[in-house]
């Protein structure tokens, strides 16, 4: 099929960057969306223009280091990371809008490239479970219903790409930060440090710029793992439940 | 086919020379049982006031990676690590699906250390270290408790314990999994323990940077020479030691199941520095994953072998049967692994099953585009299971299929086919996990230590996490307890030299100004690679390869155009430095394969096989390790064995029949 994207294209940081306009004349249902672009990329090298800086590593759904807008959406138009998109969800005359992830608090390096060392910091001011290597206990000493388990789990598959972030009105990247406190908070394991993580990684996350939640739900909407809106719930309950004790 | 005596010992002199035979010699000589207690207790220690003094450099955060940083920074030593993503949390550890492997025996099935051991060399075709891999099965119990500890989340059962289920190759339930994450989960558990040293100041991380060379003074590894990624700008970096974590070489063959940045780069400088490379022919190719769509494919992907357990593998029977799996009737499928294997079936290990594909491919019953697919049917599963369960175990992978063929595995059978997947070979180390270079310490896939010529399931998990949680850093204090080392600054000539030969380098790649792309010759070393260093290798083929490698290395370097400039993130730079050093390996690989006259574990040479069409070994010829050191460019490599001995196991032929 044919295709047109227009994509932005900004040479560094402090570069104003704008939309470009590229025809495709041969892509394949069964390409990528991320393979369109790398055919894209050889062409334009071969024609001596920079190719297109966009961030991939998997491609297969789980590191999380892919993102782009597609359409004015988070990962395009299903509900999966960008490297999963394939071409069969567009069509034959589609023009294409492909930006980077819109946030103050993940800024363009180059291109769709842009800085997500917030998500890291956030992690860094309590996203653990403080287990020094050689001091833990027998791993069945500890039975957690599965029940827990299963939704410790389901939060904890949060890939950190920052989809949430770039779907919400308000740039809130409350969806990753409550996954972590949901996945740690629900095990026997993250209970010592319940009070203080979620202190810690709220105060960084807004820290960080990043806007506050109204409970839009536009990022769960946009996760491509699906981590559901009701993590942010249990944030907010760990949240007043630490206030209240005083634990700053 | 029978090859004689004499030919199968001949070295190929006019392409490598013979060196020195080497041996490990770290491992004490006790029995298996005691050596890992014994060198612990040997090993000297570093005073905890004196660790703040010592700075270890690490590259690469993966599982391996990862762990140690985390463990070192937390025992107190300064820890600089650097990974070539934006984030730790990125390292390809992280698309490991199925499992990892421990000796826990909670299945009450049998299990034991000793059988993990022997599972462990006997999967690995007898051409792995037995001190090493009793180890390796020593600490995995260790493992899952640390992990458990830091909040993975792995399955459980209704009473709240840890779930098991088996993989390919034993016969025991010990694979501990976190439904298809469980490579996800334990790397977020290790990035987590990471981050929290970042946050403590006892390390520092360093994103989007990329190590370019290794930094040798007056013979011992004292740092590196890294890139930033984003600014190009050439740092250089000092430490008491150097340990790489780095990952496998799989994109070697251009389609691979690694993550599109996973390079033998920080490998091949450190090779080239005197580093050994040991066994590099050692590739795996894993037998499920999703068959290639077109030519613009730009990676393989897995589906876990955790799905042979319920999945049940067919072709027809006939060749050239092109009806729709479902108009197929049961007599005239030919479920090929469980007629051929009647007592592993389906779960044989992987180079068996993947060999076996591409056989029933070649006899033109493959099915799917290009006849290069075999079904993995969840029929019978879902029949005997229920939708719900066979859901709950391998729904996100189902998904995964489902995104991108566009078919559903619920209804239709998933189609599967061989890729490379996994390299067993890598910088030769001893059983300090050193190598050849002193000071310079590599781990996880990035070593060749554990897996031989092939490795089993959920057992690359285990092998990072061990290295870095468990084995480094006893090893490495045993040598940092010597330190600290003279400082060096960047007037030092070892210095100078190694950033001299980045910035030349790259200054090289960006003045060629060719007519063809980077990808362009990364895919056709793929080809060449997987056409005649892949899943059957014959000696004509190896010695057509080597010749074809060195035309296109000589093609490369004329001919590549790499745009843009080095003070800019550049990603088509960063490529075509990877490239060469692939073009470089590829050789190499060859030059192993060719020299290893037997077929072992992921390695098959055509001209030694079985009556039966098995992989044959020739123990008395090749039970070593070949270790290679670099020869200078347009020099000869030179191979030093390290004989392999088995005071434990007895060689066996391997049969999963």
């Amino acid at each position: 099929m044919k295709i047109t994207v227009r994509v932005w294209r900004q040479a560094n940081p402090s570069d104003e960057g704008k939309m470009v306009g590229y025809d495709l004349d041969d892509v394949s249902e069964h390409m990528s969306f991320l393979e369109m672009l790398d055919v894209l990329n050889e062409r334009l090298t071969l024609e001596g223009e920079e190719p297109i800086a966009f961030d991939s590593d998997c491609r297969e759904g789980i590191c999380g280091m892919c993102g782009l807008v597609i359409n004015g959406l988070a990962h395009g138009p299903e509900r999966t990371t960008t490297c999963q998109l394939h071409m069969r969800s567009f069509k034959d005359g589609d023009v294409i809008d492909i930006e980077p992830w819109r946030s103050s608090s993940f800024p363009v390096v180059k291109d769709l490239v842009v800085d997500r060392g917030a998500f890291d910091r956030i992690i860094q001011a309590g996203g653990y479970i403080s287990a020094p290597t050689g001091s833990a206990p027998e791993a069945n000493n500890l039975p957690v219903p599965k029940e827990n388990a299963d939704h410790a789990f389901e939060a904890a598959t949060c890939i950190g790409c920052g989809a949430c972030v770039a779907a919400c009105p308000n740039g809130s990247a409350m969806l990753f930060t409550a996954a972590k406190i949901t996945h740690l908070g629900l095990l026997p394991q993250g209970q010592p440090e319940r009070a203080s993580r979620v202190l810690g990684m709220v105060e960084q996350h807004d820290h960080e710029g990043f806007g506050n939640c109204t409970n839009i739900g536009e990022c769960t909407a946009a996760c491509p793992k699906g981590i559901p809106l009701d993590t942010i719930s249990r944030l907010n309950r760990d949240l007043l439940g630490a206030l209240a004790k005083g634990k700053a | 086919m029978t090859v004689n005596t004499q030919a199968r010992t001949d070295e190929f002199t006019d392409i490598y020379d013979l060196g020195e035979p080497i041996a490990d010699t770290r491992a004490p000589d006790v029995d298996v049982r005691q050596r890992w207690e014994t060198r612990r207790f040997e090993a000297k220690l570093v005073n905890p006031a004196n660790r703040r003094k010592l700075k270890v450099i690490i590259v690469g955060t993966g599982l391996a990676g990862a762990s140690a940083a985390a463990t070192l920074g937390e025992a107190g030593y300064h820890v600089t690590s650097f990974c070539y993503q934006d984030s730790p949390r990125r390292a390809h550890s992280i698309a490991a699906q199925g499992g990892i492997n421990a000796a826990k025996n909670y299945r009450n099935d049998g299990d034991s250390i000793y059988r993990l051991f022997y599972d462990t060399v006997k999967g690995g075709d007898f051409r792995s270290r037995e001190s090493n891999v009793y180890r390796l099965a020593q600490v995995s119990v260790e493992i899952i408790d640390q992990c458990v500890a830091q909040g993975v989340p792995f399955a459980r059962e209704y009473g709240g314990l840890l779930d098991n289920r088996s993989f390919g190759g034993v016969q025991v339930s010990r694979t501990f999994y976190a439904r298809g994450q469980t490579g996800q989960q334990l790397l977020i558990g290790a990035y987590q323990a990471l981050e929290r040293q970042v946050a403590a100041g006892t390390v520092i991380n360093h994103t989007r940077h990329e190590m370019l060379e290794v930094i040798v003074a007056d013979d011992r590894a004292r740092g590196v020479i890294v890139r930033d990624m984003v600014t190009g700008e050439i740092e250089t970096h000092f430490a008491d030691a150097v340990v790489l974590a780095t990952g496998g070489y799989g994109n070697v063959f251009f389609l691979s199941t690694n993550a599109m940045g996973c390079n033998v780069t920080a490998n091949w400088r450190a090779h080239r520095k005197g580093a050994y490379f040991g066994n590099p022919c050692y590739t795996q190719i894993h037998p499920t994953c999703i068959p290639v769509s077109g030519d613009y494919q730009s990676k393989l992907t897995l589906m876990s072998e955790s799905l042979r357990n319920d999945g049940r593998i067919w072709v027809p029977k006939k060749a050239g049967d092109d009806r729709p799996a479902s108009q197929i009737p049961e007599d005239e499928r030919d479920y090929y692994l469980e007629r051929q294997y009647p007592s592993f079936g389906n779960l044989v290990p992987r180079d068996i099953a993947s060999r076996a594909a591409k056989y029933v491919c070649d006899e033109g019953r493959g099915v799917g585009p290009g006849g290069l697919g075999v079904y993995l049917d969840f029929a019978d599963a879902i029949t005997r299971l229920g939708r719900d369960t066979v859901e709950a175990k391998y729904g996100n992978l189902f998904d995964m299929y489902a995104q991108i063929t566009g078919e559903n595995p619920y209804e239709t059978p998933m189609r599967i086919y061989p890729a490379v997947h996994y390299t067993m070979g890598g910088l030769w180390v001893d059983y300090d996990l050193q190598s050849s270079i002193t000071g310079l310490f590599v781990t996880g896939e990035a070593n060749f230590s554990d897996h031989g010529a092939n490795r089993l399931g959920a057992s690359a998990l285990m092998q990072g996490l061990a290295d870095g949680y468990f084995v480094l850093p006893y090893t490495l204090a045993n040598y940092l307890a010597d330190g600290p080392y003279e400082p060096i600054d960047e007037t030092h000539p070892a210095a100078v030299e190694a950033k001299q030969q980045v910035t030349d380098r790259i200054e090289k790649l960006l003045s060629i100004n060719g007519t063809r792309t980077v990808d362009s010759f990364h895919r056709e070393l793929g080809t060449i690679m997987w056409e005649y260093c892949g899943m059957a290798r014959t000696e004509g083929g190896l010695l057509k390869a080597i010749e074809l490698i060195r035309e296109l290395r000589t093609e490369f370097w004329r001919n590549v155009k790499v745009t843009g400039v080095n003070e800019d993130l550049n990603q088509t730079l960063e490529r075509a430095g990877r490239v060469a050093d692939f073009i470089d390996l590829g050789e190499l690989m060859c030059i192993d394969a060719l020299h290893r006259r037997e077929s072992c574990g992921g390695h098959f040479r055509v001209e030694s096989q079985t009556e039966d069409g098995e992989a044959l070994r020739h123990d008395d010829d090749f039970a070593y390790v070949a270790a290679w050191e670099f020869g200078g460019d347009g020099g000869k490599p030179v191979l030093h064995k390290e004989a392999l001995i088995y005071q434990n196991v007895e060689m066996k032929q391997r049969s999963y029949k």
